[in-house]
Formats: C-alpha cells, structure tokens, sequence
C-alpha cells in the first residue's frame, strides 16, 4: 500500500470519500478492526501512539490494544464498552474513509440506524467461531432497511479457526440464506484477523484459498458513484439569500443542497407547492457562475421570474415531479426512551421543511431477528422498529427512501422535550 | 452518466458544511461564528463567505480574547473581519477577571483556556446568541468523535454526553427551549489535512505565526513555549533563538511551537502530512489528564 504520507496536493484533491459503518456484536472485534486500519493507513500519529501503549501496559495487556485508539468518552471508558456513534477518519491516496463506528448492544439499534443513516457501506462482523448470530441478522437488516447499497461481511478471528476455508464457507452460505430475503444488492465475504492484519491491508499468506481482495482494497475500489440518484431533479430551497445592496439590488437567491438529478442554467423547473414554473437563470457561487448543479453540491440557484420562494420549498422538473400528499407510509426507527404516544403530535423534519403531524396507525412492529411483522404489536418503543401512517399538517413533497434518500426521510421530533424521537423512511 | 458527476471529498466536505451554515442561519434567530484567528476558524469564515453569497455573512465573529494571544493572530482578525465585511465583537477574559467572575490561575505559566469558557458564556448570554459556530473537528481528540453537528447545551453552556440528540441523513434538530443554545460544527467532518489543503486550494490568508520565523522559545517539559510576559522561567530555563512555526493559535502560555523550516503552504503541508504527532499534542493543555478535554467541554468550553 502506498501511504497517505505521500501524496502529493493535486492527487489528495481528486481523492474521493467512501462512508461506512462497522457492525458486530460485542468482542467480535469491531474496535481492533478499526484501529488496525487507521494504524496500517498511518492514521495513528507518534502521540496517539505513545498514549495507547501506555494506557495498555497500565491494563496490563501483552501487545499493543489497537482497541483503545477508538475507545471514547470516559464513562465508556470505564464500563469498558462503546455506547454512542463515534466518527473515525483515514485516507488513502486512492480515497478518504469516514467510519461511523457503532456499538453490536441489542439496545443500540438506535446507533447503528444513525451511523448507517449516511453510509454507503456497512461492514458486519462475525466471529468465526460462532458464525452468523441474531445479531448479525438484525445488522443486516438494518443497513438493508436504510437502503445501504454495499455490505462487506467480515468472518474476523479466522486465526482461531486454523484459517479454515470451510468454517468459512459455512458462515458465507448461513449468511446468503437469509440475507436473500433482504434488500441488499452487493455483499462480499472476506475472511480476516483484525489482530494479526490478514486480509485487512494486504493478502494473507494464512489463507491461500481466499481468492478474493483484501478489505482496504475493497474499501478504496467499490463503485459508488452510481448510487446518488441523479435522475429525479430535486432541490429544497433551505434559505433565500438577499444581499439588499446597491449592486444586488434585487437580488434573490435560492440557497439549497441538490438532493437529486442535474439542474442546468435555462432549465425549466416547477416550484412546490405553489406550481408556479420558470428557467433557472443562473447558479451563483463566489468564484463565479457554474452551468449545471448535481448531487450533493450545495449552491444558490436564481430563476427568470419573480416568484414567491421560501425555506420548505422545493424545486422539481415539469415532467418529473415527486410525489405529494398529507398521508405517508412511514417505516420508522424509534430512537427515544419514551414510547411512542399514538394521541400525541410530532414536529416532522423533511428535506427542509417542518411541520407537524399525528400517528394515525401503527400498522405492524418488526421482530428484527426473525424479520416476522408482528401486526397484533402497537406499542413502539426505544430501538422498536415499525411500519406506521401518519397524517401531516401540509403536504409534503417526497419520494420514496428507496428511490432518493434524501427526499425520502424524515425525523419526528418531541414537541415537549424537543428530542428527536424517530428516523422514518416514505415507503 | 453518473461517473461525470462525481464530488470529491473535499468538494464534498465543503457542501456539507455549507448546508450546516445554511440549516443554522434558517433555524436560529441569533447566530455567531466563534472566531480564533486560527486556520479551522479562517476556514469557516470562507465557508460561510460561501454559503451566503453574494450576501454578507449573516452573523457576527465573536472572538474571546485571553489577551495572551499572539499579537499577530490579533492583527489578522481585525484584517479577516475588515476583509469579508462582517461584524466583530471582542469579548476579554480579563474583563472577566476584573469582574470577579473569573480568577486566574496560579503557577508557573498559567492557562487562560479554561477561563474563556466563563467568558464566552457570558458573551452568549449577553448577546442573546442561541447558536455558535465553532471550528471543531472530530478527528481532533477522542472525546471529539462522537460530537454532533448541532451540539446541544443546557441553560448553563453544558454539554451533556449521554443526552445528545441523534443526527440522521442531514437532517438537523435545532428545536431548543428558552435559554438553551448549540454549538455548531460544520468542520467534524475535517481532518487537520483537509484543512491545509483547502486553505491550499482556496488560497486562504493566514496568520504569519503559522510559518517559520526566528523566535525566542522556552522548553518546558518537551514543550516550546514562545517568550512572552506571562511566562516566569523557573530552576535553569532559558530562552533560546530557535527556527520554529506554530500548527495551532492558542494562547502563548500554552501553545508550543515545532521546530521547523516550512515557509510556503506547500511545505506546511508536506510537515503535516509526515507528522508524527497530532497538532493538539504540541498543546500543553490537553497532556493534564487523558479526559481532559471531556472535561472542559462539560462545562461548555467548545
Ligand atoms: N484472536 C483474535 N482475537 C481478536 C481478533 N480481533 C479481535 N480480537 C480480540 O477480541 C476481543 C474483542 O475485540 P474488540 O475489538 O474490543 O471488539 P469489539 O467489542 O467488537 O470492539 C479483544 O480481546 C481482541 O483482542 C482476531 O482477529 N483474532
């Protein structure tokens, strides 16, 4: 592997940027995972270094516990667990990582949710010697749920298993059994031992029977660039920006983050929810105009008529519109330690408009080990995940999470504690 | 198709921080960018220049001055917030001394950065701001990892580990009651590395002190500290000439210097990519204990 070290700025400037989360459950080597690719990547400075030493031979460990690197906030620290989303960051020259590690507790659903909320990738752990888990069940679920298009299954701890091809092959046909009945288009199986490196940078030479690349590799080389959806012109207007100067004196600009499809200047659009159209005049950046806009670039965006535009808007193309309506199919995450209240109201947080709404039905809970719809359940709790229709107080401008992720979420938020209590996904 | 359209990392970074400014400046009636001369700051001074353009940053720079800052990082503060065009408000942690509601602390070379925590919050309070930019990154410190965008804070300015809000896709809850505020990061997502290159990139001013210069520095526990007056030599310390640069802008008590030749933002660039310690680690602040930085943003200092 060349280092990042190296690199020079024009090649650090084409670099591009990978998202992923890691899952497993508890000791199957999440933390050894992560730290042995920051440490191989040369992402672990001389300090940082020193620090875990240290802190290792106080805990009276033989080897260096490459754990320790992404061991957070010191309640954890204590209770010797991870119980929040933490963010890791490494590059190669080939591209930036951003690692959402979550922690494998059956009550932090929640967490891994959140991580794999803007991932790209998840990557699962299993332990050889236990093979595919529940929890591996339900981890799979979740990032076929959130619609993550990649899934790496790690087989870790292969050295205890003699680095045996068949112990692999068995946990890889448990895990396509049932995986087949999930929403994933690419899975790959690697076997590896985060503690001795096989397979996570370079080819083990333990395992000459793996023909396939070894984890990095797969990081740096999976094609993501197709999975924006760059069809389905989308912009929320989150801010219109009007300077009151001499120079801009009637200036309006459409401030926004294109969640979807390509918007060029002379473009036709229409306008939601008032309908109105026109042409995009110009989209305007400080170091001057550019012709077209696409995913996920945040620019102002200017029209030829003088329309009526404000924060909750959004921009479409004439022949192609989302979907609009009061009524939305929503499978939710619940994420807060109040249950769901079914005569309450929740502040919803779409793209960038708010409003309010109320639960009009919980259709079905998921048993998120056996993926069973449990409809006689309609009690929704923290890290309860559930099909529900809720009614909003103004339509909203949507597609479905499947189709585009961005226009396809929402947030339900606590109208007393202001809390965000549910990630949800338009069906 | 596709393959044409595709950001880069940094070019990414760059939206997503910008939609942060915007979501803040949307969703908050009184927002500050908490300015510190230093480059994450810079950095986000850009960042917004660009988010509102061609408007005026909609938001004030609020610098809290220790008044043991370099004298340079002063000079360009005033010159940045001239430059842009935007609102400065200085805010001293002496007038909070002089106020009694700070006390220095005793010693040898005594710190100003737990002071400026009392400081700023009194300076938000003042003000009325319920949300601060802060240039913060999370790759910056291990406590720092698991830090929102939208940071929450109670009515006194503390941070609450266990009761942080969850960020999903980018969706960002600013909903608060009377008297709470956030702190928002719209750099987590930087490494010191894409800081330089952007600055890199984008050409960015920064302070002189960042390149290498001759200057008289103190070692002080394998720390370089730069000779000033609110340092007392103790024991057999002397100053010496030594050819060094700065890779934060801290407070001169606290802020050691490396020795180094780098004076293009080139060379920097090459010094940090080949470090071997993180920028933080030339602080001699955060080396008091392994939480302490946990600990000081408890109490609201980021
Ligand atoms: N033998 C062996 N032990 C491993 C491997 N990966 C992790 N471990 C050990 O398994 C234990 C749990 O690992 P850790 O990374 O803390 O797991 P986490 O709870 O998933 O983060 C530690 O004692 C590790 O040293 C591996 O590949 N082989």
């Amino acid at each position: 592997m060349s280092e990042i070290n190296n690199i020079d700025t024009k090649t650090y400037l084409d670099m591009d940027l990978l998202r992923f989360t890691t899952a497993g459950s508890v000791d199957d080597g999440k933390s050894t995972l992560i730290g042995r690719l920051l440490y191989d990547s040369k992402s672990i400075f001389q300090d940082q270094l020193d620090a875990i030493e240290e802190a290792s031979q106080r805990k009276g460990k033989e080897y260096v516990d490459l754990s320790l690197l992404t061991d957070g906030l010191r309640a954890e620290r204590e209770q010797g667990i991870t119980i929040d989303v933490a963010y890791r960051y490494f590059a190669t020259p080939k591209r930036k990582f951003i690692v959402a590690d979550t922690p494998g507790h059956i009550q932090y659903t929640r967490n891994m949710v959140t991580g794999a909320s803007t991932a790209n990738l998840t990557i699962i752990l299993v332990d050889a010697r236990h093979g595919v888990i529940e929890q591996t069940m339900r981890h799979s679920f979740i990032a076929s749920l959130l619609q993550i298009k990649h899934v790496v299954v790690c087989i870790n701890k292969m050295d205890l298993v003699d680095y045996s091809e068949e112990v692999f092959n068995k946990i890889k046909a448990d895990y396509e059994a049932f995986s087949s009945k999930l929403d994933i288009p690419d899975i790959q199986f690697i076997p590896i031992s985060a503690l001795n490196g096989d397979n996570v940078v370079d080819k083990s030479e333990n395992m000459d029977w793996y023909k396939g690349a070894s984890l990095l590799y797969t990081l740096e080389n999976v094609h993501i660039a197709s999975d924006l959806n760059y069809v389905d012109a989308r912009f929320p207007v989150q801010y219109v920006i009007r300077p009151h100067s001499t120079e801009y004196h009637d200036y309006r600009g459409y401030a926004g983050r294109v969640e979807g499809g390509v918007f060029k200047v002379g473009d036709e659009v229409v306008v939601h929810p008032s309908g109105f159209t026109s042409k995009i005049k110009s989209i305007d950046t400080i170091t001057g105009p550019l012709e077209e806009a696409f995913p996920p670039m945040s620019v102002s965006i200017t029209l030829e008529n003088d329309i009526d535009i404000s924060r909750g808007d959004m921009l479409s193309k004439p022949l192609n519109q989302p979907q609009t309506s009061q009524d939305i199919e929503l499978m939710i995450c619940w994420l807060n330690e109040k249950k769901l209240n079914p005569s309450a109201k929740y502040y919803i947080k779409h793209t960038t408009k708010e409003a309010r709404c109320m639960v009009k039905d919980v259709r079905y809970k998921v048993d998120i080990n056996t993926l069973h719809k449990l409809e006689d359940q309609k009690e929704i709790g923290l890290n309860d995940i559930a099909r529900i229709l809720i009614r909003t107080t103004t339509p909203l401008y949507f597609d479905s999470y499947k189709r585009n992720r961005a226009t396809g979420s929402v947030i339900l938020i606590d109208e007393f504690t202001n809390e965000t209590v549910a990630a949800g996904m338009i069906i | 198709m596709a393959s044409s359209y595709n950001l880069t990392h940094l070019k990414q970074l760059e939206a997503e921080a910008i939609h942060v400014m915007r979501e803040v400046a949307a969703q908050f009636e009184r927002p500050a960018l908490l300015f510190s001369g230093g480059k994450d700051s810079i950095v986000l001074v850009r960042l917004a220049q660009k988010a509102f353009y061609p408007g005026k940053i909609p938001f004030p720079l609020v610098h809290v001055d220790t008044e043991h800052n370099f004298p340079e990082t002063i000079v360009f503060r005033d010159h940045l917030a001239n430059k842009v065009g935007a609102q400065l408000i200085v805010r001293s942690v002496q007038d909070s001394i002089n106020r009694g509601t700070a006390q220095e602390e005793k010693g040898l070379n005594p710190s100003r950065n737990g002071l400026q925590t009392i400081t700023l919050l009194e300076t938000i309070e003042e003000f009325k701001f319920d949300a601060c930019f802060g240039g913060a990154r999370r790759d910056e410190e291990k406590a720092r990892a698991k830090e929102r965008f939208f940071s929450h804070r109670t009515e006194f300015g503390e941070w609450d580990p266990k009761n942080q809000r969850p960020e999903l896709w980018n969706l960002y809850n600013g909903r608060k009651s009377v008297g709470e505020h956030f702190r928002v990061f719209p750099i987590s997502n930087w490494t010191e590395m894409d800081v330089w290159q952007y600055i890199a990139a984008e050409q960015l001013e920064i302070p002189t002190i960042y390149f290498t210069h001759q200057r008289e520095v103190v070692n002080r526990n394998g720390a370089l500290l730069a000779k000033s007056d609110y340092i007392t030599l103790i024991g057999n310390e002397k100053y010496e000439m030594q050819t060094v640069r700065f890779r934060t802008v801290g407070d001169m008590t606290c802020t050691g210097a490396v020795l180094s030749d780098a004076a293009t933002l080139e060379e920097v660039i090459e010094e940090v990519a080949g470090a071997r310690s993180t920028e933080r680690g030339t602080r001699a602040d955060d080396k008091r204990s392994e939480a302490a930085m946990e600990d000081r943003k408890k109490q609201g200092y980021f």
